[in-house]
């Protein structure tokens, strides 16, 4: 048997050789390899995001506007599944198998480690029943979430809408996480970094069961979460009601403004919708059809429409020609029909003629706007055509016009000034003078301006001279003042003293004696004196588009407006009597004539009929 | 004249102590694994770890009482003891208590019993009689019989009971038989075919005829010591490749590559069948067995495979070959286990601080995954101390059998190693995912009353006729 003893060597390198083999193993698993390390935290440690309330919406009245609501998503982590009654999941949750398969395939693509969405927002009740029988679905788990719901149907463009947040977003923002909730459009989108508050974190620890054993590590990486901040708006929600049901069936944008402040009372664009569509599990369903809707009730015409201002801009004309020196109070025209020179022709409707200035703005004649602008370009102190022109253009950004006001909602448009480079390019340098460009005596032309530019034209006639860059921010908790952007005054380049006779103008438009002239007296409202302006927008595809400003009460305005409605027709038709029931409402809260609200209320002019041009 | 031998004072205290020092580490191990916040009382008889204190005093006991008794004991009632063993193997699939699928439990006033555990012992016990007995040649035929005997007869009923995991340690014993002389090429020969039956599970057909003959070739050359009869049977191996070769193109039989290998090889083996006889070179006969049997083994190993493993027992194998993936099913175990060893990292995480064990990731973990909670808690430090201490153990056994002037001492203190050295391979080696999954404990570590005591008496046995040796002087 000794023979043999060698074996015990064999035997003990043999022994030693499947430790060597171990030990090398353990030490690749162990000290070399991390990933193991990152499987074991994946086990236990269960991250949940702490969402805080997303800051509530007022109106300037203390109207809560906007408010949450708990919804709860489900989530699904493929490494924890194990085998569950599938049948019974899909009853709980009211899917179908097929949504369950595709999910959980989606959910092992995306991460075999992560956890990934599987099913959103899902109500309280389902929440609430499936809490009770989730141990028996390994793998999965609830996470909270808020969605917001408005307690009234209105103001949706302005209020703006809330949506998961986009994979660019996620790239470039580290607040973000894919799934995350982040305003669109609207206050919602403006004032996110407000409305969101802060994340919080709390780390679990959870066992094979994906019970929750613990914090993690005493809760030292837990985060409590901040609430959003509240937001009080400047609106009249109101008022901002009473102008959409006003809109309905018609197209077009009533912007309210109080003059002293630049607070938007009241935002309108219509046709408009629901803001409530656009929550929840449907709205991508509901998007889908606002979004397809020919009549576009998703674009929001008072901040992005580009309309020509019409007759309205006459108020601008006759400010400009004061403060150039070029008309006077007692300045005159006549006007038989209309404006000559040389074979050019622009027409005018019939009134008593001739007018002065104050004249000129209550029965509208385009004939003397036509001769003040010629005057403007061709008697002003600049010897040419071009710096004349400039000059005017400079007054009219002044009145913001031409520019984005930078108000504190997102997707604004700035509007068109034509400059002197934009004719000399289309006509040649030299090769133009007034008369080419005389439409823009009138407000035609080459001119874009949106209802939102309108009505701050009418605040700043309201303030006599100045303006504040209208916003519908009134308060944000916690902060003392709002931004200082909007507590600037910005002064215009005409002299207070300039505005009177056009407020002389605009009061007689309104409250002329019947039979003068007067375009807007179906905007006059008993015991409040309306300064108002009509405006009809020739249309060279349908119908003229109806516009007014106005702005009441005459001494100390509270309330200035603009309206415009498209293929409304004559200027005094449908925007003039809108533009008083606005003002009615605002002022007095009731109407008085239930007549004219019922007249507004009922028109549908969504299918208009050709109609004659005529120009106001 | 006989000296009175004091045990006492010359028992191998460094065994003893390195069984102590296990024995403690797997208590302190078990307490860690199955700790939870509610009961953390290390003497909680209701848990694991307050019942295997208690296992461990009676361990203690009953060490205490082999070291007592005579050594001769122990040889001469060693075919006894097997029979009776094999006795209660038998029973216990009659009357015993079905755990976990398995009828290997006898249920004694609620203490669980398992004849299993014991088989061991008697086995090494009847193997060391037998072999050290006179007339017995290890490589001839009826003694090779009888060993066979002696060690499969409790294998084939542990495998009857349906625990296949401690049947398959009884290959253990081919340690012993190794070191008393049994021919290195049977051995070799045995790791042969069991590198085969992997092989063939992993590598095309093809691959392993070409692999055989490429064996062949080189073993051919070995036996006979003479390149030229290499070159030979290459030349007319390739000479019928090609008749075969050309003739299924031009003939367009379109018959698979291996099948004109194995013409070609049947018909070159007439040729080598003949040149063997006139030439009487019978190596070549034998090299020829080697390639046909290895076909055989392939066609085999499928056959076996689907037909006589049960479908666990298929999965598990193919996770461990990497033939299939399956994280959340078969491969569970081994995953978990790797996780909660591979993130202990190089230092662990410390004394109950795996969260992996705490929190219930690692299946059976205070059982055959005992050494996760080890690697988790106390890192590569912790894994490298564990596996030193059973080498330290293995060799130190090695040294005293070796020291035995008694052949009988001597083969059963190989037992020992054996045993104890095949529990240690597969046990640590399922649970870094080296060897298959078989639920078999690690010795002195793992929690349960019959593995402690059996492990315990297998080696306090030894210790005891270790003492004896010096009673051979006189």
């Amino acid at each position: 048997m000794d023979t043999f003893a060698i074996r015990r060597n064999i035997i003990g390198v043999v022994i030693i050789a499947t430790a060597l083999i171990f030990l090398i193993k353990l030490f690749f698993i162990q000290a070399v390899d991390q990933s193991y390390q990152l499987s074991a935290e994946n086990n236990v440690v269960r991250r949940i995001t702490q969402y805080p309330a997303r800051g509530l919406i007022y109106d300037r009245n203390g109207e809560m506007l906007v408010y949450n609501q708990a919804a709860y998503d489900i989530m699904v982590t493929p490494q924890h599944l194990g085998s569950f009654d599938t049948t019974e999941f899909c009853k709980l949750l009211d899917i179908e198998r097929d949504y369950l398969n595709k999910k959980l395939n989606e959910a092992k693509e995306y991460s075999y480690y992560k956890p990934s969405v599987f099913l959103k927002l899902v109500s309280s009740e389902t929440y609430a029943k499936l809490q009770e029988q989730l141990y028996q679905f390994p793998g999965f788990f609830v996470q909270p979430r808020t969605v917001r719901r408005y307690r009234y149907d209105g103001a949706a463009h302005l209020l703006g809408y809330v949506g998961e947040v986009s994979d660019k977003m996620v790239d470039t923002n580290n607040y973000y996480q894919a799934g995350d909730y982040v305003g669109i459009s609207g206050i919602e989108k403006s004032y996110e970094e407000q409305l969101r508050g802060e994340k919080g974190l709390k780390v679990y620890l959870v066992d094979v069961h994906n019970r929750i054993k613990g914090s993690y590590r005493e809760g030292r990486w837990d985060r409590e979460a901040e609430a959003g901040k509240n937001l009080t708006t400047t609106i009249d929600m109101d008022l901002q009601r009473y102008g959409e049901k006003l809109m309905k069936n018609k197209i077009g944008s009533i912007v309210a403004i109080e003059p002293e402040t630049g607070e938007i009372l009241a935002l309108v664009s219509s046709p408009t919708y629901d803001p409530g569509l656009l929550v929840g599990r449907p709205r991508s369903k509901n998007f889908k059809k606002l979004d397809t809707d020919t009549l576009k009730p998703l674009f929001n015409r008072a901040l992005m429409a580009r309309y020509p201002p019409g007759s309205t801009f006459k108020v601008v004309n006759a400010l400009i020609g004061k403060q150039e020196n070029v008309l006077y109070n007692s300045t005159t025209y006549e006007c038989h029909g209309g404006f000559r020179s040389g074979s050019f022709f622009m027409g005018c409707h019939n009134h008593p003629s001739p007018q002065d200035l104050i004249g000129s703005i209550k029965v509208s004649c385009n004939t003397y706007y036509a001769n003040v602008f010629k005057r403007i370009l061709q008697d002003s102190e600049f010897n040419n055509v071009s710096s004349a022109f400039t000059n005017w253009k400079q007054y009219l950004e002044s009145f913001g016009f031409g520019t984005r006001m930078k108000i504190d909602l997102v997707n604004e448009a700035p509007g068109f000034l034509p400059s002197v480079d934009y004719y000399n390019k289309y006509y040649g340098a030299n090769r133009w003078s007034y008369l080419t460009v005389i439409s823009l005596a009138i407000g035609q032309g080459e001119l874009g301006i949106t209802p939102l530019q309108m009505a701050n034209m009418t605040s700043i006639i309201a303030n006599r001279g100045y303006y504040y860059t209208p916003h519908v921010i009134r308060n944000i908790e916690g902060e003392e003042q709002i931004p200082s952007r909007f507590r600037q005054k910005h002064e215009t380049m005409i002299d207070s003293s300039v505005f009177r006779p056009v407020i002389e103008g605009m009061d007689l438009a309104v409250n002329g004696e019947p039979g003068t002239g007067s375009t807007a007296r179906t905007a006059a409202i008993k015991d409040i004196t309306v300064c108002g302006k009509t405006g009809t927008a020739e249309n060279p595809h349908g119908k003229d588009h109806s516009i007014f400003i106005a702005f009441a009460p005459k001494e100390d305005p509270k309330i200035a407006l603009s309206v415009y409605i498209e293929n409304g027709g004559f200027g005094a038709t449908w925007a003039a009597p809108t533009a008083k029931l606005m003002i009615e409402k605002y002022l007095q809260r009731e109407i008085s004539v239930k007549w004219w609200e019922d007249y507004v209320l009922n028109a549908n002019l969504l299918n208009p009929k050709e109609d004659d041009e005529e120009k106001d | 004249m006989k000296r009175r031998i004091n045990v006492w004072s010359n028992i191998d205290w460094f065994t003893v102590f390195l069984y102590l020092l296990l024995v403690i580490i797997g208590w302190l191990n078990i307490y860690s694994a199955v700790y939870t916040e509610e009961n953390q009382s290390i003497f909680d008889f209701s848990q694991r770890y307050g019942k295997q204190m208690i296992w461990i005093i009676a361990a203690f006991f009953i060490a205490f009482f082999v070291i007592l008794i005579d050594s001769n004991f122990y040889s001469f009632f060693s075919y006894f003891l097997h029979f009776i063993v094999l006795f209660l193997l038998i029973a216990v699939t009659l009357i015993g208590e079905e755990v976990h699928g398995t009828r290997a439990w006898f249920e004694i006033g609620g203490v669980r019993f398992q004849p299993a555990e014991f088989a061991k012992i008697t086995t090494s016990l009847a193997l060391a009689r037998y072999l050290s007995s006179f007339n017995v040649e290890l490589n001839r035929f009826k003694s090779f019989l009888t060993v066979a005997m002696i060690i499969l007869a409790p294998a084939a009923l542990i495998l009857i009971q349906g625990d296949s995991g401690s049947a398959l340690i009884f290959l253990a014993f081919v340690l012993v038989l190794y070191r008393q002389g049994l021919s290195l090429g049977v051995l070799l020969l045995g790791v042969y075919v069991l590198a085969l039956f992997i092989l063939a599970l992993i590598l095309e057909k093809l691959t392993i005829i070409f692999g055989s003959i490429g064996i062949a070739f080189i073993l051919l050359w070995i036996l006979t010591g003479r390149f030229k009869y290499v070159l030979i049977s290459g030349l007319v191996l390739g000479i019928a490749g090609g008749i075969f070769y050309g003739a299924d193109y031009y003939f367009q039989w379109n018959v698979p590559v291996y099948f004109i290998i194995l013409g070609a090889l049947v018909v070159s083996s007439i040729f080598y069948l003949m040149i063997s006889y006139w030439y009487k070179i019978p190596r070549f006969f034998l090299v020829l067995l080697f390639v046909f049997g290895s076909i055989g083994v392939t066609y085999s190993v499928d056959h076996v495979f689907n037909n006589f493993l049960q479908t666990h027992q298929q999965r598990r194998i193919s996770q461990l070959l990497g033939l299939e993936s399956d994280p959340l099913g078969a491969g569970y175990n081994v995953n978990q286990s790797k996780i909660a060893i591979g993130s202990g990292g190089l230092k662990g995480k410390g004394f109950l601080n795996g969260t992996q064990t705490k929190f219930d990731f690692v299946p059976e973990q205070s059982t055959d995954f005992i050494f996760c909670t080890i690697g988790e808690e106390w890192g590569f430090i912790g894994s490298f101390v564990m596996i030193a201490l059973f080498v330290t153990l293995l060799l130190r056994l090695i040294v005293l059998a070796e020291r035995q002037k008694s052949v009988f001492s001597r083969i059963y203190g190989y037992g020992v190693i054996s045993v104890i050295f095949f529990h240690f391979l597969v046990n640590i080696g399922m649970t870094i995912g080296l060897v298959p999954v078989i639920g078999i404990p690690l010795p002195f570590i793992s929690y349960g009353g019959s593995s402690l005591w059996a492990f315990t008496i297998l080696l306090f046995i030894f210790l005891r006729l270790d003492v004896s040796r010096l009673k051979e002087l006189s």
